[in-house]
């Protein structure tokens, strides 16, 4: 190691320290963990290595195959939503129009308010007695009322819809991104030749704009994944485990039921799954990562 | 066709991403017969009755106290720190650095749940659950990948020729991070800050696993948990939500351009 690596080490030190301690140990941890049996909160009962055992209860615990149907279910459905969604507003944004600033700022509301709050306010328009979606659907009438949030898929089309009007935003700027770099020549040219509207979009706009769709795509799976405030403020889970989510069912074993070690064997299957997933986002963008010298 | 879409869609987009949330800011000013009416009351008496009682009987000063602390600090630290690692990472060349990167990015990809066990019983081991220096050295961690990438995407972009010329002139790298690159990078610091800064206001899952003793919640927790097993306080609820999220409405109207290039050179362009 020459002398540049080696200040290179002191000036990543502290931040090397930190992520390792709090991201790459307990990972490490987590995988250990999940070879015994212990209580979180009650150490002092000690650990009792069971082996596999854990890995065993997990496959045929049916509420952890529920769960990752719903898991799965919720991120294809909200990621695809979002970025269609993401799509028409980026498509929007991307025109000269009066009032462009007031739009661009419109559609960062809602990405900008805490996932707790808009979960409650989500709540409390779903609410089963006085709820604003009762009133758009039915008017006066409370006895046609519905409890979105009592019933298995209206619970889970309202948590969808919950996390798509939040995070649509973001999509949206993804591929506002990518469509601003499409060149304007390319449109003038089009029109030159008397391309319409839509055969601009199909032939010009969509492919051009497809890296910036994909990638809006990836990164909106990897985080709907990590759903957990919209399930715990709107549903805890329920009704009846429909929208007991992965993330949700782990916090439940480990910090309400204290079950340190089968919740590790959850931590470790989530944690697998999104290193696939991270790993499919490296390979799309990670060449320029690794180029020399190159921070992005 | 176009003249009449374009202002349909317009207005579409505008009910749909703040008809929501003004709804419920409305029934914070509303009367308690006012919030549960049918039909609903679209105008409130603007009544400040249940931001009183949110502040009086729901503690709501000691949560927007412990966010603002946990929050600050978070920020500042988070930002020393990812500043040292992104000057590491933009000005030398060695391989690990490309790596650490790497690990960086697929950190900050897993979800809180592969990682929770373990982070309580560090906290715990340390003596520092439900204390602020537990969360905030956690949300430090866990905003460091963030701080870090939009960092070096600002540091990338600053001429090198100028701190070539002082490192030739005898100033060493750290006088060069000082005094060089800090100062010309402050549009990417700031904007890296606001960022770091949402996330410490926002986040939810460790606070709830880290703070249990309610004084020293922050607001995520205290809006989650609002005390009210069988009638909810919406009015009250539909307060501290508001209270707790004007502050970042007015941070991204302020720096919606900036907030707009941290979270593409963070996300998008990778």
């Amino acid at each position: 190691m020459n002398r540049a690596d080696r200040a290179a080490v002191w000036f990543a030190l502290p931040s090397l320290f930190l992520v390792a301690l709090f991201s790459i140990y307990p990972i490490c941890d987590s995988v250990r963990l999940s070879f015994y049996r212990m209580i979180l909160m009650l150490p002092w009962l000690g650990e009792k290595f069971v082996g596999l055992e854990n890995y065993a209860d997990l496959v045929i615990d049916p509420v952890a195959l529920v769960s990752l149907g719903v898991t799965l279910l919720f991120v294809g459905v909200s990621a695809a939503l979002e970025v269609s969604i993401g799509a028409g507003m980026a498509l929007l944004l991307n025109e000269s129009f009066r009032g462009r600033g007031f739009v661009r700022a419109a559609v960062l509301v809602p990405w900008a308010i805490p996932t707790v709050v808009s979960s409650q306010m989500w709540r409390y328009i779903f609410n089963d007695r006085y709820g604003l979606f009762n009133f758009l659907l039915f008017g006066r009438d409370t006895s046609r009322y519905l409890a979105p949030l009592a019933e298995p898929w209206l619970a889970r089309a309202a948590i969808i819809f919950a996390d798509m009007w939040k995070t649509s935003s973001f999509a949206a700027l993804i591929i506002l991104a990518g469509l601003q770099t499409i060149p304007d020549e390319l449109y003038e040219a089009a029109e030159v030749d008397g391309a319409s509207a839509w055969q601009k979009l199909r032939r010009i706009t969509l492919p051009l704009v497809k890296p910036a769709l994909l990638l809006a795509l990836l990164f909106r799976t990897i985080d709907a994944f990590k759903i957990f405030d919209l399930v715990f403020v709107m549903t805890q889970g329920g009704p009846a485990d429909a929208t007991n989510v992965l993330q949700f069912y782990g916090y439940k074993k480990v910090f309400a039921e204290g079950m340190i070690g089968y919740g590790s064997a959850i931590s470790v299957g989530v944690f697998l799954i999104s290193l696939a997933l991270a790993l499919l986002y490296i390979k799309l963008i990670g060449a320029r990562v690794l180029e020399p010298g190159a921070a992005r | 066709m176009k003249k009449f879409l374009l202002p349909l869609a317009v207005a579409a987009v505008g009910v749909y991403s703040l008809l929501p949330f003004l709804w419920f800011v409305l029934a914070s000013w509303k009367s308690p017969a006012q919030l549960t009416a049918i039909p609903p009351v679209v105008v409130p008496d603007f009544h400040w009755g249940f931001y009183r009682s949110a502040i009086v009987n729901y503690g709501l000063l000691g949560y927007i106290k412990n966010s603002a602390i946990v929050a600050a600090a978070t920020t500042i630290v988070s930002i020393a720190i990812g500043a040292l690692a992104a000057y590491a990472l933009t000005r030398f060349h060695a391989a690990w650095l490309r790596w650490y990167l790497l690990v960086l990015l697929c950190v900050s990809m897993f979800p809180q749940i592969a990682v929770a066990g373990p982070v309580w019983r560090i906290l715990d081991a340390l003596g520092w659950l439900n204390r602020y220096p537990g969360i905030i050295v956690a949300y430090i961690s866990f905003s460091l990948p963030l701080a870090i990438w939009i960092l070096s995407t600002f540091f990338k972009e600053l001429p090198y020729e100028i701190e070539e010329a002082a490192l030739v002139d005898g100033c060493t790298r750290a006088q060069a991070l000082r005094r060089i690159v800090l100062p010309l990078a402050a549009p990417g610091i700031f904007t890296a800050a606001i960022l770091v800064f949402i996330y410490a206001w926002n986040e939810f899952f460790f606070a709830l696993i880290i703070l249990t003793s309610p004084p020293l919640q922050t607001l995520p927790v205290g809006i989650a948990l609002f005390p009210g097993e069988y009638t909810i306080p919406w009015g009250e609820l539909a307060a501290a939500s508001t209270i707790a999220t004007l502050p970042l409405i007015a941070l991204t109207l302020l720096f919606q351009r900036r907030i707009v290039r941290g979270l593409s050179a963070g996300a998008a362009k990778g």
